[in-house]
């Protein structure tokens, strides 16, 4: 018997139980549609993450004031007093791994704008922060190497302070106050969004020269942090090792003896991240195919009444000259047309269900054709699978036994 | 449609090329746990070409077991049966079904159709599993069914047609492949007097036509309607011979009330 014939004798056999064939479907619809559904959202968050850190900068390196531990106490990040802007100068001289270099330091402060106030972070650094961040401009541009030469009252908002102290205005030469001296605004940078590692709103940011902050705002001559750019992605592993090794010589720091600052890989992170994500995608998929092997039990059961409510027919059809292999088959074949069927509307449910939730969390929608390939493939080998030991058993009855079956 | 009921080629093993069933000394035993029954013990048997031959007896009597080892579901425990020269007992399961397929055709009492499917669906099955191309597997069978007289009730499902027309649609589908013999058990067990007589005038103009038939059952009114009579009990053959006063099924069909009346 052909194929085609086949899978119509199959498909008329599934149509005459509708009530059933629906309920026995359904179970392959629910695994393939929450695999589908998890996959993407899992791949969504992979993305996300991605996406993320990239907006932080690429091959970024953070070299942050560590921790110290002064009589039993252990203080915070950025405690320390010794990272210096001459650390600074000499990563960008000794460490070959590495290509810019941005000095900072951080203070909390109110800004005013005619009537409207905001608090933030007040940020000092140099114009090459913007480059090693990766970080455009909205609107205006940076503050200049002469502006922190002569440690200019300049400064650059993030789009959280625009819109919070300008709202319709356009910002650009305006003056706004930050602890009351007068810093003239001459960059807008467009909007970064939160941030992957600390959640927290990157926009919400204000930027002025490094020797501005330090001289008229905080009046330290220490750094919180140096953001470091390393010439491509690989070398910023060796960038971090040379900056580590570096910083301790400089710092004084005997074998044995705690960093007195930290350096941050963001390759580090972003791989970090990523083996999170996948792990999760995994965790979910897993998950999601025990439902998938549920419902194929549920496909093997009926197939199994099936067998026993059809056992004249299969008498009948051996009589007539049915070889095992023909009915077999043709139980073989209804039972991977009931789980195709049911792949096939999962992988629409599936598709829809995870449009759905990329669009609730604002993810980027990605149904992975990985994942539809596996879906069909595997809903197709639980029909196989399940559907074997019946149609088996079908192939089995003897025709003499089957006739006589009431 | 005399193309349908003339038999096959013969092979020329054969040395008597009339004999088409040929049965030496065959025994059935069935072990039930620690007892054994002996279904047929010892029977020999030939049937020619265009015979039209009646097996009888009570249940028990071995006519079943018979039935089913010509009809090749079953085989011999000892002893051979030659089918159109063709060794059977020694053949494979598949072997034995494309036998089945091509060289047996069978009527059944219960009809056996397959429900929710018209009747020239049913007689068509037998052709998917012969291999042969899906217009030809129709046309046979459209014209297996005009045979039977029911042309015009190709699209009715079983539940749709009478006892009578039901099994006419089950010979039509045992004539569908153009077998060598048609095995019919009991075809008359469900049916009517007069539908059973009707069911008779197709089984004797079938065998006008050439056709080997090979009919079941335990009434002898209904024998009377082959021409030979075999006769089983105990599981060997009692008697064996030919009918006399053989009546012919349409002339008295002609003399039985009809269902209006």
């Amino acid at each position: 018997m052909d194929l085609v014939a086949i899978i119509r004798i199959a498909m008329r056999a599934l149509a005459r139980n509708k009530l059933r064939s629906s309920l026995t479907m359904l179970g392959i619809i629910i695994g393939v549609g929450a695999v589908i559904a998890m996959v993407s959202v899992g791949q969504g968050a992979q993305e996300q993450a991605q996406q993320q850190i990239a907006a932080m900068g690429s091959n970024m390196l953070f070299v942050g004031a560590g921790t110290v531990t002064r009589g039993g106490m252990h203080m915070g990040w950025g405690a320390t007093k010794t990272l210096v802007y001459d650390d600074m100068l000499a990563i960008l001289r000794e460490c070959p791994a590495v290509k810019e270099a941005a000095p900072g330091s951080q203070a909390s402060a109110q800004v005013v704008f005619g009537n409207d106030n905001w608090a933030t972070r007040v940020n000092g650094s140099e114009p090459q922060y913007f480059d090693i961040r990766s970080w455009p401009f909205q609107e205006g541009s940076s503050f200049t190497q002469s502006d922190v030469d002569m440690a200019a009252n300049v400064a650059v908002i993030g789009e959280t302070v625009r819109k919070n102290l300008f709202g319709a205005t356009d910002p650009i030469g305006e003056t706004v106050r930050i602890n009351n001296l007068p810093f003239k605004v001459v960059g807008v940078l467009a909007p970064k969004g939160t941030s992957a590692a600390m959640g927290d709103d990157q926009d919400d940011i204000i930027l002025v020269p490094i020797t501005t902050l330090q001289k008229k705002i905080t009046g330290q001559d220490w750094l919180r942090w140096i953001m470091v750019s390393a010439v491509s992605r690989q070398a910023s592993y060796t960038a971090q090792q040379q900056i580590t090794s570096l910083l301790r010589d400089r710092h004084r720091i005997r074998s044995g003896q705690d960093d007195d600052f930290m350096v941050r890989n963001l390759a580090d992170m972003a791989d970090l991240a990523d083996q999170q994500a996948r792990l999760f995608t995994v965790l979910l998929a897993s998950i999601a195919s025990i439902s998938l092997i549920v419902g194929g039990i549920g496909i093997m059961n009926i197939m199994l009444v099936s067998v026993t409510e059809r056992t004249r027919e299969i008498g009948i059809r051996m009589a007539i000259g049915a070889t095992e292999g023909d009915v077999q088959q043709q139980f073989l074949i209804e039972a991977v047309v009931l789980s195709l069927l049911g792949g096939a509307i999962g992988i629409t449910l599936g598709m829809g269900a995870s449009y759905m939730i990329t669009q609730t969390l604002g993810w980027p929608v990605l149904v992975s054709p990985t994942a539809i390939v596996a879906a069909v493939v595997f809903s197709m080998a639980v029909g196989i699978f399940f559907g074997f030991y019946p149609a088996r058993k079908a192939a089995g009855l003897d025709p003499i036994e089957a006739l006589r079956y009431e | 449609m005399a193309t349908i009921s003339q038999p096959a080629t013969d092979t020329p093993l054969e040395r008597d090329q009339r004999t088409i069933i040929q049965i030496d000394d065959v025994h059935k035993y069935y072990d039930l746990g620690e007892t054994r029954v002996h279904a047929l013990r010892g029977v020999s048997l030939r049937i020619a070409r265009g015979e039209f031959v009646a097996i009888m007896g009570a249940s028990g009597s071995g006519k079943s077991t018979f039935m089913n080892i010509v009809g090749c579901l079953d085989k011999p425990t000892s002893g051979r049966y030659l089918l159109e020269g063709i060794e059977v007992s020694s053949l494979s399961k598949n072997e034995l079904a494309a036998i089945r397929n091509r060289k047996i055709g069978f009527v059944f009492q219960g009809f056996n159709l397959l429900s929710r499917t018209t009747a020239l669906e049913n007689v068509e099955l037998p052709t998917l599993y012969a291999h042969v191309s899906k217009e030809e597997g129709r046309k046979r069978a459209q014209d297996a069914l005009q045979l039977v007289g029911l042309g015009d009730r190709t699209l009715h499902f079983p539940s749709q047609l009478s006892g009578g027309q039901q099994q006419r649609v089950a010979i039509a589908r045992a004539l569908v492949n153009r077998p060598a013999i048609l095995l019919a058990d009991e075809p008359t067990g469900n049916l009517d007097s007069r539908t059973s007589v009707e069911v008779m005038e197709v089984f004797q103009k079938l065998n006008d036509g050439g056709l080997t038939v090979v009919l079941v059952t335990h009434e002898s009114d209904i024998s009377q309607f082959a021409k030979r009579g075999i006769h089983f009990l105990d599981g060997k053959i009692r008697r064996d011979e030919p009918v006399q006063n053989r009546p012919v099924a349409a002339e008295v069909l002609k003399n039985l009330p009809t269902l209006e009346d």
